[in-house]
């Protein structure tokens, strides 16, 4: 017996090694209820792994990060009000475009209330930083530098303002384990937008998301939106998921099919997410009162409409605001610049132009109170025939012409003849007598 | 035959210092993690596994080959959402090898490894997947294609990474 142990040493350690091992595996695997974690044998390990792996990536993404952070916020300045501008436009126009769907959201939620329909919202979000990833491919997982102490839970969803990214798997103190949508193992309940079909978001073996096994429909296109649907009771209903890219056959369970989905999130550079740790079935008072800013907004957008139809180009987009009101919308005070209108100088200031024009007082009826204008006074000025050349077809041509401008001139310049009506009277009078002084000139 | 550890020389056991037995499997878990955040496509490497096999190989013994495998496995296993412990087996079966076939062969060639390198690869990867699927029942595929860029990519950066552990080791 000792020489048998002796001599199979080795391979008696291996098999006990791997035998542990397996026991550890079916320990795990068999958990004592479907939502339950894992066992603290295993969390504990978990967290010595972690304890060793992190404190360098916090390192180096500390260094990383506050090099970033030094060098834009401090040195790379160029065009930052350009972009502040073109922001604070976009803001506007996002505003606008809240306040024109705030009405359906209302209709909306009077509906969903009748129904008796939990909406969720998101009440409050922590911001966590991607510090490390999986150790091994087909595995993608990440690890975030905030845990249970910043109010983060297992299974809590994680955002990026482009859609979702995944859910919390392993929450310890400081540090938190994220398993992507693009893991086999993930799940997330999804709508078809415009198809109203609903499916469940998986990873498959290349690291894509895919909806499985959905019965064929010509109405899933690709390009079309894919959004939360709210029943995994992990992501809020509605949040952006991705677009379909493609519909394959499930060569497993035919006629189903995958359809494949370009996450709306890049998944392959996340550097931070949002944790969604509180949700409630009320809109957030900061969402109200963005709404009601929205239609404050809408309003005055109208009325400014309105204005530039009567009165084009009375409005200057350029003018500082030079001062403040405040009014209440449906119980939000609402605090928004006041533009002073100010029409622009004309180009060419004329008897209609402000400040032109007498006061009513020192005015006599019937009287001119300025030149009047006849709409040729910019014109240049015919240049004229030459004398004792002129053909008969070329004298009569010009005579006419400029003669009944000048005749109509003459007749409508009785009290203010401007000079230049003048002056082309007299053209073609000349031009007029000399076509007929011509020799054989009217002939 | 070439091939057999025949002189004095290839049958010593390598000394280390302790800073490097300790630093290189904690750096191997650091830069797996960093480097995969930050170039998706650095998860073919395996650099956990590469450290298991050169201290299987190189210290010629298969008792703390398999048992260096299984540490350094299940704490990459904890990092993953797989259950702790299908790396773990599959190290521990590799380091066991390589330490068996330390003894036997003479692992310090350069082309000896460039072969050893994508075979042990491959062991390690049919061993996970057989627990994946077999054991555990998780979805777990396999990819022909990927396995052998996994292989290639792991073989050309292990004949390099043992050239440098090769400079440190100290020969009694």
């Amino acid at each position: 017996m000792e020489s048998f142990l002796s001599r199979y040493k080795n391979p008696l350690v291996l098999l006990a090694l791997l035998l542990v091992q397996v026991i550890g595996l079916a320990v795990q695997v068999r958990r004592p209820s479907p939502g339950a974690g894992d066992a603290p044998g295993v969390r504990l390990i978990q967290y010595w792994a972690l304890a060793v792996v992190t404190p360098p990536e916090r390192l180096a993404h500390f260094m990383g990060y506050e090099t970033g952070h030094l060098w834009s916020s401090y040195l790379d300045l160029v065009g930052t009000k350009r972009k502040n501008r073109a922001l604070l436009t976009e803001i506007d126009r996002l505003r606008l475009e809240q306040a024109g769907l705030a009405e359906q959201a209302r209709q909306v939620h009077q509906l969903q209330a009748l129904l008796g329909f939990q909406q969720k919202y998101i009440y409050k979000t922590v911001a966590a930083q991607v510090i490390g990833a999986s150790e091994a491919d087909q595995s993608h997982l990440l690890i975030l530098n905030k845990g249970s102490a910043d109010g983060l839970k297992q299974d809590d969803a994680v955002i990026t303002p482009d859609g979702i990214v995944g859910r919390l798997r392993q929450v310890f103190p400081h540090t938190s384990l994220l398993l992507e949508i693009s893991d086999e193992t993930s799940g997330a309940g999804v709508l078809l937008q415009g198809a109203r079909l609903q499916g469940v978001l998986r990873g498959n073996a290349y690291g894509q998301p895919e909806i499985r096994d959905m019965l064929p429909d010509s109405r899933i296109k690709p390009g079309a939106v894919v959004v939360t649907s709210g029943g995994d009771q992990i992501f809020p209903q509605g949040l952006p998921v991705g677009t379909v890219q493609q519909v394959i056959p499930d060569p497993g369970h035919a006629p189903l099919v995958n359809v494949l989905i370009d996450p709306a999130a890049n998944l392959d550079a996340v550097e931070q997410v949002l944790v969604i740790t509180d949700t409630g079935n009320q809109m957030p008072q900061q969402e109200q009162q963005d709404i009601a800013t929205s239609e404050l907004d809408q309003e005055q957008q109208k009325a400014s409409d309105i204005l530039a139809e009567r009165l084009p180009s009375a409005i200057d987009p350029e003018a500082p605001p030079e001062e403040l009101y405040t009014t209440t919308v449906k119980g939000f005070t609402v605090t928004t610049p006041l533009q002073v209108l100010t029409p622009p100088l004309p180009a060419q200031p004329d008897q209609f132009t402000p400040g032109a024009t007498p006061p009513a007082s020192e005015m006599t009826p019937g009287a001119l109170n300025g030149p009047i204008r006849q709409g040729t006074e910019n014109m240049p000025p015919p240049k004229p025939a030459p004398q004792g050349t002129t053909s008969a077809g070329v004298g009569a041509g010009a005579g006419t012409g400029t003669g009944s401008a000048g005749a109509k001139a003459g007749s409508q310049g009785a009290a203010g003849k401007p000079k230049t009506a003048g002056t082309t009277l007299k053209q073609g009078s000349a031009a007029h007598k000399s076509n007929s002084a011509a020799p054989g000139g009217g002939r | 035959m070439a091939l057999m550890a025949s002189t004095r020389r290839e049958v010593d056991v390598p000394n280390y210092p302790v800073w490097l037995m300790v630093l290189t499997p904690f750096l191997a878990l650091v830069l797996q993690s960093l480097m995969t955040l930050h170039f998706p496509r650095f998860d073919y490497v395996d650099l956990p596994l590469l450290v298991a096999i050169y201290f299987g190989i190189t210290w010629r013994n298969p008792i703390g080959g398999g048992i260096f495998g299984a540490g350094i496995g299940i704490l990459q296993d904890a990092i993953t959402q797989h259950p702790l412990g299908v790396f773990g087996i599959g190290k521990s079966i590799v380091g066991y090898l390589a330490a068996s076939l330390g003894i036997r062969i003479d692992t310090e060639s350069f082309f000896t490894r460039l072969a050893l390198l994508p075979v042990f690869t491959l062991l390690q990867s049919v061993v996970v997947w057989g627990l994946e699927r077999r054991v555990i029942e998780q979805p777990y595929a396999w990819i022909w294609w990927q396995e052998g860029i996994r292989a290639a990519v792991n073989a050309l950066l292990g004949v390099m990474l043992f050239a440098l552990f090769d400079k440190a080791r100290r020969r009694d």
